[in-house]
């Protein structure tokens, strides 16, 4: 029944692996993983044209804003301290949105790890991504895993220095192009596109293409899964967002074991033979350098590479894909229970099988609705509560404020004819790339008036003022009430600040101070 | 210690330092660690060289690099003046009331003149140059020696009743205890009360009149508006610089407080004092 001729054994161990943890000092050792073909090596280059798509296109999607704003779609702009995304546009004591925003990735990092284990350590982290894309690059230049292990071991020649010089220059190439779409973000594309090519950018955008070039290059080729092991805190936090529900890459050992590299013998001898023939192909695609076979580990980033090698196997030697899969702690210690007969025997191939050959239905498999237990709810909950708020506070948020400093020193000036004067900053912000005549009144304080630094108004409860698109508008405020009119030493008023056409106002509640007396 | 001794667990050689039996592994820095270590000490032996840094007899190595933080900073200032000169300039050459009407110009001015207020005159002004008694408030509408921008300038240019300007304010009320009977000073102090508003004797204010036409008008005014060209305050409105009650008045009537204010145009030049008279005319009082 058995053929594993047809499997190619490779000679390959795990480079990190808990059976054998190297010491601290260790030099760390190339790992050269094998191409792996599959669903789920399908499904990461998907998402890897996807991530580096959104990533290298989106400084170049416009959106009109009109004539005084920059028609750029997502636009960080830091010299005139605006936050520009598609039709939102944040000032930076708005920053609150963006905070909300990283709740949300934190809470969303939290639903999808207790839910389907490190999927961003696997599918969507930039590590994981640049890797992948600096392993094709290798993979195309030095060829396959064997390839590249001969020509790692080979001497110096015209041939292997020609083939390394290339990857590098790739590499690095690469990396430029990381570092210089970052840029984008943070000025207009096109122009800024230009400028760096004819040396009018400005040195802060050379230097931090030169940062991200040489981080993106160093993480990217040459430090790869010891930037997860060692740098990224996030696989020491995992720990605590999974549980015995979460979806991990598990090798399901209670049909696996005994592995064996001679199956037919084995069968032939009565010995029990588990599903595992030993290849080690799960060993060879690992971009971590780890044996699934140990368990679950710290070094794992889940990204299923070892499934498609395990389950391209199983379909050779004709059995059921997901000797390795996506399981649970759940339902692998069930299984695990069934093979040992309540772990009173070792591992035995007979007890998870049919007299047909098939897993019997003492088997557990994954069901999507596991998803949905208390612990991903609360997390959704969260998620999705966050969000609301900030939606809501998007719709609703102002775009015309008005703030008020009352002067402190004077609090108050007695003029000739008796009347007091009260002097106030008031700081207008037109918070839409539109120019508008902004009306200030005074509401309250009855017999008050208001006079104007600088700009020629008469006397009055209101006035006119120009604001420009975008900005905000300083001017210095003198109130100034009859000394008969007086009521308190201290009285409330509100500035009231209006667009008269689109009717948008705001009011800043303030108060006149005026020496203590009675009527 | 010259024995050398292998940790049985570990395999790795000890220091030979043992605390309560606890010894210390011998292991390797980390070879990135190393390599940093060197690299900060090639780069120090660099920067002490490129830049000052060893002390000598009368002063440290200048550095090949020449730096120096004083030159720095004169560099800086230099840039400052210049980034401003093209407004100090203009600011020179116009007459104040051309500043006052030249927003960015105002703004400016204002500014400089807020920063030279607060070396030069707060110690009488006050930081809100509010003034106190005998120190005139600048935020309000009463002005001894006038309140357009250009009555201001020449105040603050030339001060008041100071003797090394000639071109000084100068006024001086008599003393009246020597000119009028005691009666007649409670009588005209109850009438210039009755005129501000303050409390006062209605028969000894009537009375008081009289004298008032006699020996007050000519600076005062017939209405006791005062008058700016002579530094006669106004005393018909609710702001005083020496009195608040009636008694205050007899007081001052029979032996004058006279304030003196410095000339400025002699120490901080004609540039300064435009600024300062702009920002004084910006506090809300001007006229």
């Amino acid at each position: 029944m058995l053929d594993t001729q047809e499997v190619e054994r490779l000679e390959v161990g795990a480079v990190n692996s808990a059976r054998i943890r190297q010491p601290l000092y260790a030099k760390r050792e190339k790992i050269f993983p094998k191409r792996a073909q599959g669903r789920f090596r399908q499904f990461k280059w998907l998402v890897m044209l996807v991530t580096l798509g959104i990533y290298y296109l989106t400084p170049w999607i416009r959106w009109d804003r009109g004539p005084f704003a920059p028609d750029q779609a997502v636009l960080v702009d830091l010299a005139n301290r605006r936050f520009y995304f598609f039709f939102i546009e944040i000032w930076p004591q708005e920053f609150y949105f963006v905070a909300g925003l990283l709740v949300m990735a934190g809470f969303g990092l939290f639903l999808v790890t207790s839910s389907v284990g490190r999927a961003w350590c696997g599918y969507t982290c930039p590590q994981t991504v640049w890797v992948d894309l600096f392993l094709v690059v290798e993979r195309a230049i030095e060829g396959d895993r064997n390839a590249r292990i001969k020509l790692d071991q080979a001497r110096w020649s015209v041939n292997k220095i020609a083939l390394r010089l290339a990857k590098h220059a790739i590499w690095i190439a690469i990396a430029v192009a990381t570092g210089g779409a970052w840029v984008f973000y943070f000025a207009d594309a096109p122009k800024l596109f230009v400028d760096i090519f004819t040396g009018q950018a400005a040195p802060v955008a050379y230097i931090t293409v030169a940062i991200l070039t040489a981080t993106t290059y160093t993480f990217g080729g040459l430090m790869r899964e010891q930037v997860c092991t060692y740098m990224c805190p996030w696989p020491r936090i995992q720990a605590a967002m999974l549980d015995e529900h979460s979806l991990t890459v598990t090798y399901n050992d209670w049909r696996g074991e005994p592995r064996s590299r001679h199956a037919k013998k084995a069968v032939a001898t009565g010995q029990p033979v588990g599903d595992c023939v030993d290849c080690n192909a799960c060993v060879a695609v690992c971009p971590m350098g780890i044996d699934i076979r140990d368990g679950q580990q710290l070094e794992c980033i889940t990204c299923a590479l070892c499934i498609d090698a395990c389950d391209g196997v199983m379909d050779k030697v004709g059995k059921e894909r997901g000797l390795i899969s996506y399981a649970t702690l759940w339902d692998y210690n069930q299984n695990m229970a069934v093979a040992t007969a309540g772990g009173t025997a070792p591992i035995t191939p007979a007890l998870v099988r049919d007299p047909a050959g098939g897993l019997n239905d003492r088997i557990v498999h994954y069901h999507l609705r596991k998803i949905l237990r208390p612990r991903t709810l609360v997390y959704l909950g969260a998620w999705l509560l966050v969000g609301v708020l900030m939606v809501y506070g998007l719709l609703t948020r102002d775009r015309l404020q008005v703030n008020v400093l009352h002067d402190r020193n004077p609090q108050y000036v007695t003029l000739s004819d008796g009347s007091i004067r009260n002097g106030y900053t008031v700081k207008l912000l037109n918070m839409i790339p539109e120019p508008r005549t902004i009306v200030v009144s005074l509401e309250g304080l009855e017999g008050a008036s208001m006079s104007v630094v600088g700009m020629d108004h008469p006397e009055d409860r209101s006035f006119p003022v120009e604001v420009e698109p975008d900005r905000a508008k300083t001017f210095k405020v003198y109130v100034r009430q009859p000394a008969d009119r007086i009521e308190a030493a201290s009285q409330g008023f509100n500035f009231v600040v209006e667009d008269k056409a689109s009717f948008e106002s705001d009011v800043y509640n303030a108060t006149f101070e005026a020496p203590g007396k009675s009527k | 210690m010259s024995e050398k001794h292998v940790d049985e667990i570990s395999g790795v050689s000890t220091t030979g330092h043992e605390w309560d039996g606890i010894k210390e592994l011998n292991n390797p820095l980390p070879r990135w660690w190393v390599w940093t270590f060197y690299a900060t000490i090639v780069w120090a032996i660099g920067y002490t060289i490129a830049y000052p840094a060893w002390p000598m007899i009368s002063s440290a190595t200048s550095g090949v690099l020449g730096y120096s933080s004083r030159a720095d900073v004169k560099t800086e200032l230099a840039t400052a003046e210049a980034a401003k000169a093209s407004y100090v300039d203009a600011v020179a050459s116009k007459s104040v009331e051309e500043i006052l009407a030249d927003e960015k110009l105002r703004t400016f001015a204002a500014a400089a003149g807020a920063a030279k207020f607060k070396v030069n005159c707060v110690q009488c002004h006050g930081s809100g140059a509010t003034g106190s008694v005998g120190y005139p408030n600048l935020n309000d509408d009463e002005w001894l020696w006038g309140g357009t921008i250009a009555d201001i300038q020449k105040t603050i240019a030339h001060g008041v009743r100071f003797e090394g300007d000639p071109d000084t304010h100068i006024s001086e009320m008599p003393a009246f205890r020597d000119i009028l009977q005691p009666a007649e000073i409670v009588n005209v102090a109850n009438y210039a009360a009755s005129l501000s508003g303050l409390p006062a004797d209605p028969q000894k204010a009537e009375a008081g009149s009289a004298v008032f036409a006699q020996n007050c008008a000519s600076c005062h005014g017939a209405d006791g508006k005062g008058m700016a060209e002579v530094g006669a305050p106004d005393l018909t409105d609710a702001i005083s610089l020496y009195v608040t009650s009636e008694a205050d008045i007899e007081r001052q009537i029979r032996a004058p407080k006279h304030g003196v204010m410095p000339a400025w145009q002699q120490r901080l030049g004609e540039t300064s004092v435009k600024e300062l008279a702009t920002y004084v005319y910006s506090l809300g009082g001007g006229k």
